[in-house]
This record gives C-alpha cells, structure tokens and sequence, in this order.
C-alpha cells in the first residue's frame, strides 16, 4: 500500500479486494484479440483474460506458456471498457512486475502457463495490481491467500471442456469450510496444520464459513448449464475459457453464459438460452489426459 | 410498510444486502420485471456497468425501470449503479446507454484503470466523514442545476461531486457498502420513506 500525496491510498486489500467483488454474478472470458474481446463485451462479459492461445490450443500446442506478448495486452485494452486481466507464470514476479506496468486489472498466477519457480507463488503483497491464483482445496487456496491473492478460482482442468474436475474442486473447498464450522475450537489448530494453512486464516474462515477473498470457478466451464451448475454449488463467478470461442457460435454461446450466470436459479432461463445453442466444445476425458495443468501449484 | 428492493443482475449485491440489514431492513433481490413491481425504492450495485446494462435488456427490465425512475421511484446507485442512473456517459461503449435520471455526466474510469483504485476520507454533508473506497471509479464531470452535492473529492485536479442528489435518486462515485459505515445507505433510506 502507498500514499499518492494527500488524494488516498492505492493497493490497499479493499480496493483489490474490492474489484473482485465486482465481478461477481459474472462471466470473465479468455479472448486472444481484440475481435473476441468486443465479442466478448458485447455478450456481457464483466471482464475478459488477455492471452496468446486458449488453454485448449496450449494443451494441443505442447512447448513452455508464457505471459503474452505486451502487443497484444495493450490492443485488448484499447479495444474494450471492461477490465482486463493476464496471466503470469506462477512464481515468475517479473512477468507480473510487466503486466503491473502495462496497467491489466487482475493478474492471474496460472497453473495453464508452465510454472517458473516449482517451490514459491509469487509475494503478491508487495503489488498494486490485485492477484487471482488457482485451488484445488481449501488448504491451497488459504496458502494464495496467505501470499496476497484477492480472489480465488477452483482450478478444474483448464482446456478439457469436461466440468468434473471443477465439481471436485469447489466440493472439496466447500466441504473443507463446512468441517472448519463445525469443528470444536481448540481442533482448529490441528486442522491448520492438516490444511497447511496460515492459522489466522483458518480461523477466520471457521468463524465466517467462507473464505476472506472471492471464489470464483475455472476450468472446464463449455455450456450454461455447467454454469448454473457452479454457481449452484457456491462459486460467485465463472472463468470461461477455450469453451466459448471452440464452440460452434462463440457470440450465442457467450450472451448464453452470461445469462444462465445471472439467472442460474431460474432452470426456465438457463433452458431457453441453452436451446439450439448448436455444439459446444468438443472437449477431453480428464481420466485419460497425459498432462494435469490442476496439479501446478504448492 | 415500503418495500426495498436491489438490482441483483451483476455486482456486489451482497454487501448493500449486509448493509441494509444492518439498518434493520430487508430488501428483495430484483432480477425480474415482476420483482421490480413488487418494490418502491431500488439499490443499483456496483458491478460493471456495460454487463449490467447488457443484462438489464435481456431481462426486461430496462422499459418497465425506466418508466418507475420517470414516474418518481427512489433509487440510489453506486459506481455501476451510478453510471446506469446519469444522462451521459464518457468514455463508454459507443452504444452506452443509460437511464438519465440523474443530471450529470460520468466518466468510466475517471480516477483511472485498477492500479489507480484508491481509499480516502469523504466528508459527507451532515455526517462528517466516512470512508471513500473508489474502485475503476466513475468521475462525475458535469451536472445540471437541479443536481445537489453531498460530497466532493479533490483528486489533484480540482473538486469533483462524489455523491449526489437529484429529487428521489441518489448517486455516488465510491462503495459505502464496501465499508461498515451504513450512514449513506441510512441517510438514503430516511429521504425514501423508510
């Protein structure tokens, strides 16, 4: 947190914290340029994710994936009014100290890029720029915290189009808060140790029954259905990924998201935009994947 | 009894629901043009603007709203909700629209993008201070007469209005609800009749 002069204090927890509130109820979409991100807005995405190739095309691709060209960031940004985010390389701080000085809204330390430091996250506290890091537990997503991440997304298999994965995610954080609840006090500490997870935190979470920093949900989301789905089971926005542009009509299925997102208690809603939507992604088995992006991350 | 009601399409809905709580009140969530009906105030949360303005069309609610603003209904908009309520928007989509229940002229992201986001102190008419927490704020840049301040911020270019008032509708640049400040969100509900 810094002071400029006397007009307020930028950076603080709140205002980064702030902005993933936001976001909630919402659709944030991967675009690779400028034309999919107006898509994008038009649709009624609340932000989109800049970056060179769709997880499904970095899957496909093979070879290191990197923080995307600045190029392309920039044209993104001067195409659209919504936020913009970008990935960084998990631990790889210089990536982040760009896309700081390039301006993005959010910076995700993504699991979809090829990790830089296999043992430290980056130290997100010493940025202005707010951070969304990945989960798989509620142990994981308290370490991101614990390391200055302000919104959290269960991770799922990124690039699959296959929603299992996110399922066991998001159950297996919620399920994880639910115990902490329950728990006697003086359990709490054994659990902490259990979760390998900042003690304050575990607390916090016990007393509140849900994490300090937004959790949304990633990685797998192809159709309004999977996400009325994920709201339904507690995340508070979607990450869409390959599945709206390696769909069969990326501006149907898109407004189609968006809606099923805000009326996902609403079936009659979520069935009407699912109707004659035409093909989502085609999609992968997880069980048969040669690479498992979810398993990035310590 | 009145009946509140918060746009629930896109945002932090949450938080204004925790804050009226706190006031003692509950409000119902508005996602339906049936809903919209069975309320006499309406909260307009932050979020962003253009997806709620996107969804404000594909539900229906954007006719039936803006006949109950010109009819006279009490609304208090933050950030989002603000950019929704005013005549014109600057530096928005070329096919923004907006409700124009509000006098004024807003700029998307006035005080800048993200890394510019910023808290300060607010000195509000009749409270004293309160805490401002601006997030990709939108900048009020010009207003009509019938527009009354009840703050202003000076950014290191001059006062600006933060929030503001025009008969029954109420705007503001920053998220009280953020905060656990309620004294806005009191000082509205007072003036709607609640």
């Amino acid at each position: 947190m810094t002071t400029q002069e006397n007009f307020g204090s930028v950076g603080t927890a709140r205002v980064k914290r702030g902005l993933a509130d936001m976001l909630r109820g919402g659709v944030i979409m991967d675009v690779v340029n400028p034309e999919q991100a107006r898509i994008a807005e038009d649709a009624g995405a609340v932000a989109v994710m800049a970056l060179e190739r769709v997880p499904s095309d970095i899957r496909r691709d093979g070879g290191v994936a990197r923080m995307s060209d600045p190029q392309m960031i920039k044209e993104i940004q001067a195409t659209v009014t919504i936020p913009v985010m970008a990935k960084a390389r998990i631990g790889h701080f210089a990536e982040a100290q760009i896309l700081q000085a390039l301006d993005v809204d959010y910076i995700d330390e993504s699991e979809v890029l090829t990790p830089a430091d296999e043992v430290n996250h980056i130290d997100k506290w010493g940025f202005t720029v707010p951070f969304v890091c990945g989960a798989t537990n509620l142990g994981e997503a308290l370490r991101r915290i614990g390391e200055g991440a302000c919104m959290i997304r269960s991770k799922g298999e990124a690039g699959t189009g296959n929603i299992v994965e996110a399922v066991r995610h998001l159950r297996t954080i919620n399920k994880a808060i639910r115990m902490l609840q329950m728990a006697d006090e003086s359990e709490l500490f054994s659990m902490a140790k259990d979760l390998q997870a900042p003690l304050p935190l575990v607390l916090e979470v016990a007393a509140t029954g849900k994490l300090p920093v937004p959790l949304f949900c990633a990685g797998g989301i192809s159709t309004p259905a999977d996400a009325a789905l994920v709201l339904q089971l507690g995340a508070e926005a979607v990450f869409v990924g390959s599945g709206i542009f390696k769909s069969d009509d990326p501006e149907r299925m898109a407004k189609a998201i968006v809606e099923a997102t805000t009326h996902y208690q609403d079936a009659s809603v979520v069935a009407r935009v699912s109707t004659g939507l035409g093909a989502a992604m085609k999609g992968f088995e997880t069980a048969t994947l040669e690479q498992r992006l979810s398993e990035r991350g310590w | 009894m009145p009946r509140l009601g918060i746009l629930a399409l896109q945002g932090d809905v949450r938080e204004h629901q925790a804050t009226v709580k706190s006031l003692g009140l509950d409000a119902l969530a508005v996602r339906t043009p049936q809903q919209l009906d069975e309320v006499d105030a309406l909260i307009l949360p932050g979020g962003e603007s253009t997806a709620i303005a996107h969804l404000l069309v594909t539900s229906g609610l954007r006719e039936p709203l803006a006949a109950r603003l010109k009819d006279g209904m009490a609304a208090f908009g933050t950030c989002a909700g603000l950019i929704a309520l005013s005549a014109e928007v600057l530096d928005g989509r070329s096919d923004q629209w907006s409700f124009a229940a509000l006098d004024v002229a807003v700029r998307r992201n006035g005080y800048g993008r993200q890394v510019a986001s910023f808290e300060t102190p607010i000195d509000v008419e009749g409270l004293g201070f309160v805490p401002g927490v601006f997030i990709r704020a939108p900048r009020i840049e010009r207003w009509g007469a019938d527009v009354e301040f009840l703050a202003s911020h000076n950014h290191g270019d001059g006062e600006h209005p933060v929030l503001i008032r025009q008969g029954a509708v109420w705007g503001c640049s920053f998220h009280p609800e953020l905060t656990s400040d309620n004294q806005i969100h009191g000082l509205f509900l007072g003036h709607a009749g609640f």
